[in-house]
């Protein structure tokens, strides 16, 4: 007995220890909130030569094929251009930076410019925080209000304590674009006698053809089950107005997730499940092996984002084709979608003016056209780039969207949490594990909580 | 054990603690401080960037109401069954038919059944991943032999997402338990066996007198691994899930990683994870109690 007597007390003067080591400091307290000094036109400095000798690090995740070629060509163009600047270039994956970035944003130490991702759990915190700085004295200086439009502007936009998301401060710049559209297979069309379709009553006939013809209408993956946002997105644009959607993903009051055309778009899920116009056992399918399949010449259409043009380029050739989703109740050809993940600079970054220079420098009219030749979509001046195949058809929607102004928000941006509410509740809808109204209150309920409406 | 106690050979215990002040610097830097700071942690709500706010046990709270947490528990619950109880039930019986008769090329089926435990649990969960894919190999064979009802997105499908990544773990642990058993049974002495023939014992009351017996410690061993290895799954269910479809299989790890990096819950998933850690400890604890009592 007295050997465990002993034993105890040596614990507890072990865990005594331990606790007086990490002393009484909460987590996070140690922040400094002043670190947001955002700079006004007038001091910022456009000139980067002038700034003497600058180690400039920068955390990206362009480590796509043509994500990486882009990026390096413009590191290496910014370095020779400004031999005083010295770019120390961190790259990971998009889901390494994200569960990375947060420590290194509250550290002292913290890169120069980051790629941030603009939805409220990451740049809506980050901002909440004061850990990004203010970018609207540099736009000023540099022109970027001229250069980006107010809707692409909008998608890094945040108020003060992070709580308005698309208004306010500009917290970043995004390089490209991004829509996800309607991907078909030109040759099984053909076969069908078809066109691609205009209207959601034209899609549906093509469904149901397909399917007479032994096709399989839809490919779709949704067992990592951020491929359903797109889905359901995808069919939502077809049955609600731009402002109710926009209201929705981006969290604002003034919509619910309950209304008749988010109730048609919800029922008309139900259906196309139900017929049989997606694949089957999509939930067990994940999102590479769906669209694999569908270059491979399984299923008629595939609901994808343009990060795929390379991909299904080099797979399909010019037997593949893109359009934007049809138009439906709305009659417009509304688009899930917005830009890549936006570049922002650390509010306690040491060299703001380098990092401001930098952002400006790749996505400039220049950078935009080495990111086209590199595969991508640029996210301003697409027109006047030059592409072909299916390049010019991703190009050619994006143009549209932004002449009618049809890009309306991820729906996983409306809250924090937002994400996982949305991911189960479209598996549970798609799967019948839910029914139309189970699946609307549960999106309503978090949506009205965070909005107060 | 009587020894230390007292005043035991050798040198003055404060020189025995100056031996192992290394390997204490670095267990409490890496073990005990990050330990402690978790459950400091969890008794405030914090997104992991911001100012921390006080709230008491409220993550707790939070952890044992909400329904996916609590679900979470659930799920681990049952993967206990097919990672520890149907893994250690069919090694014994393997371990007990492979012990009776002398096969051939027993070396080569023991290194065959102990290869899942050496490839990493990525590669182990790819594989599988594309096993149950909805036109993959599983329903390929089904849909063979002319089982077109059983044929199934496995992964996808509500009743049997979990199921499937439960005989994964099976799969995996199945043979860490048959090698552990069979050199458990190499230890007992033929004679028992032959005694206990000579006393007209079937082959059920050989294995129930003899074997089981004298496999406790083995038992113990294999049942915390595999206990261990089913509360803390993580890899399978990330690579092979993602928890869905719906939440079917979230499992505790998979939520702290979810609620810590990905929602910034830092509180919830710090509760959380000092509820698996305990968890896991009282298992552990009780499955040794019950190992060593049978062996004084």
């Amino acid at each position: 007995m007295t050997l465990s007597i002993t034993r105890t007390r040596t614990g507890l003067a072990a865990a005594a220890a331990v606790a007086l080591l990490i002393g009484a400091c909460a987590p996070g307290s140690d922040n400094d909130d002043d670190a947001s000094s955002a700079p006004s036109a007038g001091d910022a400095a456009t000139d980067p030569s002038e700034l003497g000798d600058v180690t400039l690090t920068v955390w990206d995740q362009e480590v796509r094929e043509g994500q990486t070629e882009q990026i390096e060509a413009l590191n290496a163009a910014f370095e020779e251009q400004y031999p005083n600047i010295t770019i120390d270039r961190v790259s990971r994956s998009t889901d390494d930076l994200r569960t990375t970035l947060r420590l290194a944003l509250s550290g002292d130490d913290a890169p120069d410019v980051v790629q941030a991702n603009n939805g409220r759990p990451e740049m809506g915190q980050y901002v909440a925080s004061g850990l990004l700085t203010p970018l609207d004295g540099y736009a000023e200086a540099y022109g970027w209000f001229d250069r980006f439009p107010e809707s692409v502007r909008a998608l890094a936009s945040y108020s003060e304590d992070g709580a308005t998301f698309g208004d306010g401060d500009l917290y970043g710049l995004p390089q490209m674009g991004e829509i996800v559209g309607l991907y078909y297979n030109k040759t099984k069309l053909d076969a069908l006698g078809l066109e691609p379709p205009q209207t959601t009553d034209d899609f549906v006939a093509v469904l149901q053809a397909a399917q007479a013809a032994g096709e399989v209408p839809i490919q779709f993956g949704n067992s990592e089950p951020w491929a359903g946002i797109h889905e359901f997105g995808f069919i939502q644009n077809q049955f609600s107005d731009a402002e109710t959607i926009r209201n929705l993903g981006f969290g604002r009051p003034g919509s619910s997730w309950t209304s008749e055309d988010n109730v048609a778009a919800a029922d008309a899920t139900r259906e196309w499940v139900d017929a049989g116009y997606f694949v089957d056992g999509f939930n067990g399918v994940n999102y590479d092996s769906a669209w694999q399949a569908f270059a491979q010449g399984t299923g008629v259409f595939f609901v994808g984002g343009t990060w795929l043009v390379a991909d299904l380029t080099s797979a399909m050739g010019d037997t593949v084709g893109f359009v934007l989703p049809p138009a439906g109740a709305s009659g417009q050809h509304l688009v899930t979608g917005g830009v890549s993940i936006p570049w922002a600079i650390p509010a306690n970054s040491d060299a703001k003016e380098a990092a401001a220079a930098y952002i400006d420098f790749i996505t400039n009219s220049e950078a935009m056209t080495a990111l086209t030749e590199a595969g991508n979509l640029p996210v301003i001046e697409a027109d006047q780039q030059t592409t072909t195949g299916l390049q010019s058809e991703v190009f050619a929607a994006w143009a549209q969207a932004g002449e009618e102004d049809l890009l309306v928000p991820y729906l996983d941006y409306a809250t924090e949490t937002f994400y996982d509410t949305l991911t189960v509740a479209v598996q549970n809808l798609m799967a019948g594990q839910s029914d139309t109204q189970q699946f609307l209150d549960t999106l309503e309920t978090e949506y009205s909580a965070a909005t107060g409406s | 054990m009587a020894l230390a106690a007292g005043r035991g050979p050798g040198e003055p215990r404060r020189v025995a603690y100056l031996y192992i002040l290394p390997a204490l610097l670095v267990f409490g830097l890496f073990v005990l401080v990050p330990l402690a700071r978790t459950a400091q942690f969890s008794l405030y709500e914090w997104n992991g960037l911001g100012a921390a706010s006080w709230a008491g046990l409220e993550n707790y709270r939070a952890v044992f109401t909400e329904p996916q947490l609590r679900g979470a528990f659930v799920h681990a619950l049952v993967l206990v069954v097919f990672y520890a109880v149907i893994p250690v039930t069919l090694g014994l019986l393997l371990a007990a038919a492979m012990s009776r008769a002398v096969l051939r090329g027993m070396g080569f089926f023991r290194v065959v059944l102990f290869l899942p435990q050496v490839i990493p649990m990525v590669v182990v969960a790819i594989a599988w991943r594309q096993i149950y894919e909805p036109n993959g190999p599983l329903n390929d064979v089904l849909r063979f032999v002319g089982l077109d009802a059983l044929a199934r997105p496995w992964l996808g499908d509500y009743t049997w997402a979990l199921p499937s990544v439960g005989i994964v773990g099976t799969w995996v642990g199945t043979g860490l338990c048959l090698v552990l058993f069979l050199a458990g049974m190499s230890r007992v002495p033929r004679e028992l066996y032959e005694a206990a023939r000579l006393d007209g014992a079937g082959p059920f009351r050989e294995f129930r007198a003899i074997t089981l017996p004298s496999l406790r410690g083995e038992l113990a061993v294999a049942l915390t691994l595999t206990v261990i290895a089913a509360l803390k799954t993580f890899d399978l269910v990330y690579v092979m899930t993602s928890g869905g479809p719906g939440t079917e299989t979230t499992v505790p790890s998979y939520q702290v990683y979810n609620n810590a990096f990905l929602l910034g819950r830092v509180g919830t998933a710090t509760a959380l994870a000092v509820v698996l850690t305990l968890l896991l400890f009282v298992a552990t604890v009780a499955i040794n109690r019950v190992g060593e009592r049978g062996q004084r």
